[in-house]
């Protein structure tokens, strides 16, 4: 893993998580700013992807559990796309914070990814 | 009188079954990482990691459906996640050899999800099931009438 990527992407993620939630909070419905802002959380997750295939021809070595470190991207990889189609079927204000919730969540596991990468 | 529309799945409900489903993932796909891989090092805490899951995923289904039997699911399911948490909670802090027997992997990652009152979730299964409680009781059947005209949002549904 690349440290400030993570890092950036986890800031991104955060960033994302409270604009969502203040979004479902001040009564919006689901639109494309919020969708698009969890369309960018899941191509950075497919950047984080590629660097974690190609990091250890790069030297860059995983000291912890590899198979945990791909079970949390995966799940992570699965959350956007699921919070979209419920955005998508539910257009209630509600879906912008369930949005949110995902984003957060992605956020969290990206930095214990980060801890089990390096651990 | 079967209702077709659940009751429970609306407004902020919504939010409460998407954290639900998070957590559920969550509590599931660690817990077959650490069956699959390490489950010798500590089988009771991982065997409660698998059923917390499994409670998880009955509570999401159970709070997505309508009508009573899956209401009393739902009660069912989420004051067993609560006492779970609790009871874990205590225990994880009282002894936690009792989770994981060798004390070489005490304080280690070899957590379940109510491990310290949930303290690795950010304490968020302690407090959901206290929402989702408040949210079970706000949503009686019976009582829609009254919810549904106090609460613009499960009008909106």
């Amino acid at each position: 893993m690349i440290d400030w990527f993570t890092w950036v992407q986890a800031g991104i993620a955060t960033a994302v998580a409270l604009f969502c939630i203040v979004m479902g909070l001040a009564k919006r419905q689901p639109n494309d700013y919020t969708v698009g802002a969890m369309a960018l959380i899941e191509v950075l997750l497919l950047v984080q992807l590629v660097v974690a295939i190609v990091a250890p021809f790069a030297g860059n070595q995983a000291t912890g559990s590899v198979v945990e470190f791909y079970i949390y991207l995966v799940v992570a990889l699965l959350l956007p796309p699921l919070a979209v189609v419920w955005a998508l079927v539910d257009r209630s204000r509600w879906s912008n914070v369930v949005m949110g919730a995902g984003a957060f969540a992605v956020a969290v596991m990206i930095v214990r990814m980060l801890q089990i990468w390096t651990a | 009188m079967v209702q077709k529309t659940s009751t429970r799945a609306v407004g902020i409900g919504r939010v409460l079954i998407a954290v639900y489903a998070i957590l559920a993932l969550a509590a599931t796909a660690r817990s077959v990482f650490q069956i699959s891989t390490q489950f010798d090092q500590a089988p009771l805490a991982y065997s409660l990691s698998a059923l917390s899951g499994v409670i998880y995923i009955m509570a999401t289904i159970a709070l997505i459906m309508p009508g009573r039997r899956w209401y009393a699911i739902a009660w069912a399911t989420i004051s067993f996640e609560f006492v779970g948490v609790v009871l874990v909670g205590l225990l994880s802090i009282i002894d936690p050899s009792v989770f994981v027997p060798s004390s070489q992997y005490a304080h280690s990652d070899h957590a379940t999800v109510w491990s310290y009152f949930g303290i690795g979730y950010g304490f968020v299964p302690l407090v959901l099931p206290i929402l989702g409680m408040l949210w079970l009781r706000h949503t009686r059947p019976g009582h829609n009438a009254e919810v549904a005209a106090d609460d613009p949002a499960v009008q909106d549904a």
